[in-house]
């Protein structure tokens, strides 16, 4: 039936939904400071997904030039995508570096005990 | 002044006039704490230039010239013009030649009290005069609100000189209410009429006239009378006493010369050339005007009579004073309007004598409250004599300034059958008299009481007159305020000329 | 193909990608250098180049029109373009200007607040700062302005974390994780907007969008976008990163991304309602304008009340950005000429307005250590010179005339009452009298109280300092008394925007 079909054939923005709103959860929701990077990771995941499935073309092959090829999958999300991956890599490699410091100047990573040692400085302060 | 203008065009002396006070406060800042003779020379010598030049003005303004300067291009379409007419040109000689008197008057004063930061007190004085002749002289509404904004920030220094707690406090008061006022109303009103009218020029009749009807007109009437805090309109008056923290020159410079007059200039100028007399007549916007003056006027006075210290008296004295110039505007007739204008001079003359008598007292006896004034005037006669003469001139009697200007708004108010109004000045009339005359009885024909001996300030109860510097300015501003009664010409012909020959 | 949507077109002007690429190749010559005084004089003769060049592109694109570059030759829509207009030139000026402004001002600022170890670093990630958002301005791509936003973004990130008190890595970590989720949020924007038009070109998807604009998708496209884009401006409700942010860098950063990061912000948001969206009738399809001007008014009302509490300067001052930030957005939702231009003068004046008083505040902090409003006690008699800069700069914030910040205002309030919204421009001016409050709690503790005794005194602030902070406050002085060119500038650049591309 036409519902079931269209259910199956975006199932790749569904996961693409799902893996946003974990991520998303997660960054929120966690204290854990490494948590909430491993959460924003997933939200940049769900983006991927959602842009690459967005390129494939039905009864396209792989974007790599062939004579005997007539369809080709869009390559330009593939492109964007590299783009995106890499500069997420770059945040996460920033955000866990800043975790690292954080940790050495607070001795703990969890976000409510860092604040709670703030608060405290800044009632001093 | 034929010779002046050898050397320099018109439209540069309009613009020196401007400038001047600056140059004068920059040679003071430089001389500094350094040389404090030359510094008060500075001033002085800056006073009496400036006073010089914009007489020299004065001719062409009486004549019926109306020339005008443009500065320079603020936003696109409206620069910063000066234009020279007959009612900027009274407020400026007001407030040039009363400027000179008051040097006079805080240099004894400063160094009678040897009080302390003397150079910012003067630097602050020429920016904040510079801004009164800016204001005096702007061509259009821009170019008043910018040197009306300068003038509350150069005095705000002044009024918060003595850096006590009440001081800060009075400042707060002072600057909050003043600015709350021009930037929330004034600048409102004067974006709304920009807006419809696109212009904000000084325009005989006015800019508005079919251009807003009615209820608006009542409404952008409310935006700008109130948005004009100067003019001391209550509700918005709290800031007059508040600021009475400040060193007595200063409350002499903000009730006499600059701030408080900027306002009831402001207020006439754009009554007059802002919405124009006719306008105004045929609606009925003004009335609401009127019956806040008039209620200005009395209530203003009830205080007055309340209070026991000398300045804070004097100050709701003021505020009832300064209503007495709107509601001759606000009776829309040509010689209430004309006596409105007078009275910015008269009362100026009027005041300062005043001010400077309180400071006078101060300084000498170290009193401020009315009821240790018993006896004062053997002690100090020439300051109690002109005291008395500025009591007059408050209350509107011959031979003083005072009864010009109250009987040209009288005469306003009979020529239009306004009872409210005559009923107002009557009643009002009876009121200074009530504040103000027992105070002369008391000083002349009273025994001096003796302080407390626990009173730190018994010791000053043998005093003498006050130094020579505040005797002589106070004396001249008393004498002013006679000779201006016997020859009214140039404040006279200059009102004359703002409501059109 | 694109049409020319636009007459008088310019094309290959090496210049146009010269001005991002030199920046960026400076970067890691400065890691390369590894001395900290080679890194900051290569930063500062890039600043100072790129100014020029940023100049000349404002000047080519005032007379000739739009320019376009096209990367490697390939047309638009396949290849990247890079397209310049009014609006962007503007921009590219303002970052290029504040660069130029604090290299020299960043020697001994950073010496003084950052390891000598971390110089060379500190130099190279402000250069990269310097070309994201400069290249955010000149690109023609939807996608690359991603990755160049991520560039400014994660160099902010790393210039944050800098700061001497251990609270900056805390901040710097909470501003990457919500930049990186408004970033994100902007990626699926256009990823939506691909999916319906095919393109990412900024231009081209102008001529698609109005074919496509009914569906949900990009009404989801626009949501995403917004809320992302809401994020980077700090847009309340979504500003919680700014203030801890603003407080805890070093004096340097905490100027730049004042000046710059969220007027960049501003832009985008900017090409994307009126160049992406510009030939839909955005308001009408998308209920944006009462959300953003109900969030405007709200980051107007209580910033501003939230600045008045805080007993640390800095973080007063970035409350009050984010109340700013209020304005800009409020002009944009007013979606007129007069709104736009409103907004993106505004965007000038504010850089100068908040870049001088951060340098004011970072000088203070170099010669005191002094933070806090008890701290800067009586700190006006001390440096009489940095404090004038600073009270320049917060009258300009209250919107005194002669100030820049009085520009915006009138422009603001001008624009509410082209459309008879009186309520806006009440609301609009009672925020400015919130400034008052705060802005005169700082001046009141500097002037008037008394300062504390310690053994030594303030450390001289080097001139490499204090000229750049007086060059800022000075244009603020220079703009607002003569703002006819940014005013002009400004217009221009509306009537592209308004005009669809």
């Amino acid at each position: 039936m036409a519902d079931f079909s269209d259910l199956f054939g975006l199932v790749t923005y569904w996961v693409a939904i799902v893996l946003m709103m974990i991520g998303f959860y997660v960054v929120i929701a966690q204290g854990n400071l490494i948590k909430k990077v491993v959460g924003l990771n997933i939200f940049q995941v769900s983006v991927f997904v959602f842009y690459i499935s967005m390129g494939k073309i039905d009864g396209g092959s792989a974007p790599i030039l062939d004579e005997a090829v007539k369809i080709y999958s869009n390559p330009l999300p593939h492109v964007l995508i590299l783009t995106a991956i890499v500069v997420g890599v770059a945040t996460t490699a920033l955000a866990l570096a800043l975790v690292v410091r954080i940790n050495r100047a607070y001795g703990t990573i969890e976000e409510d005990a860092i604040q709670a040692i703030e608060h405290d400085e800044e009632d001093l302060a | 002044m034929a010779f002046l203008s050898n050397f320099l065009t018109q439209a540069d002396m309009i613009q020196l006039a401007v400038v001047l006070p600056l140059i004068g406060g920059l040679i003071v800042l430089w001389l500094g704490e350094r040389n404090a003779n030359l510094r008060e020379a500075a001033s002085l010598i800056t006073a009496v230039a400036e006073f010089v030049l914009v007489a020299g003005l004065t001719p062409d303004v009486m004549a019926g010239a109306r020339p005008s300067v443009d500065l320079f291009e603020m936003l696109p379409g409206l620069s910063l013009t000066l234009t020279l007419e007959p009612l900027g040109q009274l407020f400026a000689l007001v407030a040039s030649g009363l400027w000179i008197v008051n040097t006079v008057y805080s240099i004894g004063y400063m160094r009678g009290n040897n009080e302390h930061g003397q150079t910012r007190f003067y630097v602050c004085f020429t920016i904040a005069i510079s801004s009164a002749i800016g204001i005096a002289y702007a061509g259009n509404l821009l170019t008043l609100f910018v040197f009306y904004e300068v003038l509350t920030l150069s005095t705000y220094p002044l009024v918060t000189h003595a850096g006590t707690v009440a001081a800060r406090r009075g400042g707060r008061v002072y600057l909050g209410i003043l600015m709350s006022t021009s930037i929330g109303l004034l600048f409102l009103g004067m974006l709304w009429t920009y807006n419809i009218t696109g212009t904000l020029d000084f325009v005989q009749g006015g800019i508005l006239t079919d251009k807003v009807h009615g209820p608006e007109l009542a409404v952008l009437l409310f935006l700008y009378m109130y948005g004009i805090g100067k003019a001391a309109m209550m509700p918005i008056h709290r800031w007059l006493p508040a600021a009475m923290v400040a060193p007595t020159p200063v409350s002499a410079l903000l009730h006499a010369v600059a701030v408080v007059k900027a306002g009831v200039f402001t207020v006439v100028k754009v009554i007059v050339y802002i919405f124009g007399l006719d306008l105004l007549v045929e609606s009925s916007a003004d009335d609401w005007l009127l019956l806040a003056a008039c209620f200005t006027i009395i209530a203003a006075s009830v205080v007055a009579l309340r209070q026991d210290n000398l300045k804070r008296r004097l100050a709701y004295s003021t505020i009832s004073q300064l209503s007495y110039v709107i509601m001759g505007a606000a009776i829309l007739a040509p010689i209430s309007v004309m006596g409105a204008a007078m009275h910015i001079a008269a009362h100026a003359f009027g005041k300062i004598t005043l001010f400077f008598a309180a400071g006078s007292i101060y300084t000498a006896a170290h009193k401020t409250e009315v009821s240790q004034l018993d006896g004062i005037g053997k002690r100090m006669p020439w300051t109690m004599t002109a005291f008395a003469i500025g009591a007059l001139s408050m209350i509107g009697l011959p031979p003083t300034a005072g009864f010009i200007s109250k009987w040209y708004i009288l005469s306003g108010a009979i020529e239009t059958q306004n009872a409210l109004a005559i009923l107002v000045i009557v009643a009002s009339t009876l009121l200074n008299a009530a504040y103000f005359l027992p105070i002369v009885y008391a000083a002349f024909f009273k025994e001096q009481k003796p302080r407390d001996e626990t009173d730190p300030y018994s010791k000053y109860d043998n005093h003498g007159e006050a130094p020579v510097g505040v005797v002589l300015a106070l004396s001249f501003t008393a004498l002013g305020t006679l000779t201006l009664f016997f020859w009214p010409g140039v404040p006279l012909g200059l009102a004359k000329a703002l409501v059109g020959g | 193909m694109i049409e020319s949507l636009t007459q008088n077109m310019i094309t290959s002007d090496p210049w146009l990608i010269l001005l991002v690429v030199v920046p960026l190749l400076s970067a890691p010559v400065c890691i390369l250098l590894r001395s900290g005084t080679a890194a900051w004089s290569v930063a500062t003769a890039v600043a100072w180049s790129v100014l020029a060049i940023a100049l000349y592109l404002l000047n080519t694109v005032m007379e000739s029109g739009t320019m376009i570059y096209r990367i490697g030759g390939w047309d638009a829509p396949w290849g990247i373009e890079y397209r310049l207009d009014a609006m962007g030139a503007f921009v590219v000026v303002i970052v290029a200007a504040i660069g130029a402004v604090v290299m020299p001002y960043a020697k001994q600022s950073v010496a003084a607040e950052i390891p000598a170890e971390r110089h060379y670093l500190f130099y190279a990630m402000i250069l990269l700062n310097l070309s994201g958002l400069l290249g955010i301005a000149v690109t023609g791509d939807a996608f690359n302005l991603f990755v160049f936003l991520e560039i400014s973004s994660l160099s902010t990130y790393v210039l944050v974390s800098l700061g001497s008190d251990r609270r900056a890595l805390t901040a710097a970590y909470r501003y990457l994780i919500m930049g990186t989720l408004g970033a994100t949020f902007y990626i699926i924007g256009v990823g939506l907007m691909y999916q319906m038009t095919g393109s990412l070109n900024i231009a081209d998807l102008a001529t698609i969008m109005p074919a496509v604009a009914e569906t949900r998708t990009i009404l989801a496209a626009m949501a995403f976008l917004t809320v992302g884009i809401s994020l980077k401006i700090a847009l309340f409700p979504l500003h919680t990163w700014l203030p801890n942010a603003y407080t805890f860098a070093p004096s340097v950063v905490t100027i730049f991304i004042a000046a710059t990061a969220t007027k960049v912000a501003v832009y985008i948001l900017l090409r994307i309602v009126f160049t992406v969206f510009g030939q839909v009738d955005i308001f009408d399809h998308f209920p944006i304008q009462p959300v953003m001007m109900g969030m405007a008014i709200a980051a107007m009302f209580l910033a501003s009340l939230s600045a008045i509490w805080q007993e640390n300067v800095k973080r007063m001052m970035a409350y009050s950005s984010v109340a700013q930030i209020g304005y800009m957005v409020l002009g944009v939702a007013l979606a007129t000429e007069s709104g736009l231009t409103g907004s993106i003068v505004h965007l000038f004046n504010h850089a100068i307005m908040k870049g001088a008083a951060f340098m004011a505040i970072g000088a203070i902090v170099f010669a005191t250590g002094a933070v806090t409003l008890k701290d800067l006690e009586g700190i006006g008699r001390r440096m009489p010179l940095t404090m004038a800069a600073f009270v320049v700069a917060g009258l300009s914030l209250i919107g005194v005339p002669l100030t820049v910040g009085f520009v915006s205002k009138w422009q603001l309030v001008s624009a509410s009452l082209e459309l008879n919204m009186w309520p806006l421009a009440a609301l609009i001016l009672l925020s400015s009298l919130l400034a008052i409050i705060y802005v005169w709690r700082i001046f009141e503790v500097a002037y008037l109280r008394q300062p504390h005794i310690t053994e030594h005194g303030p450390k001289t602030v080097p001139l490499s300092m204090l000229i750049p902070t007086w060059i800022l406050a000075l244009a603020g002085i220079f703009f607002g008394a003569n703002a006819t060119l940014t005013l002009n500038i400004a217009h221009a650049a509306a009537r592209q925007l308004m005009g669809g591309l």
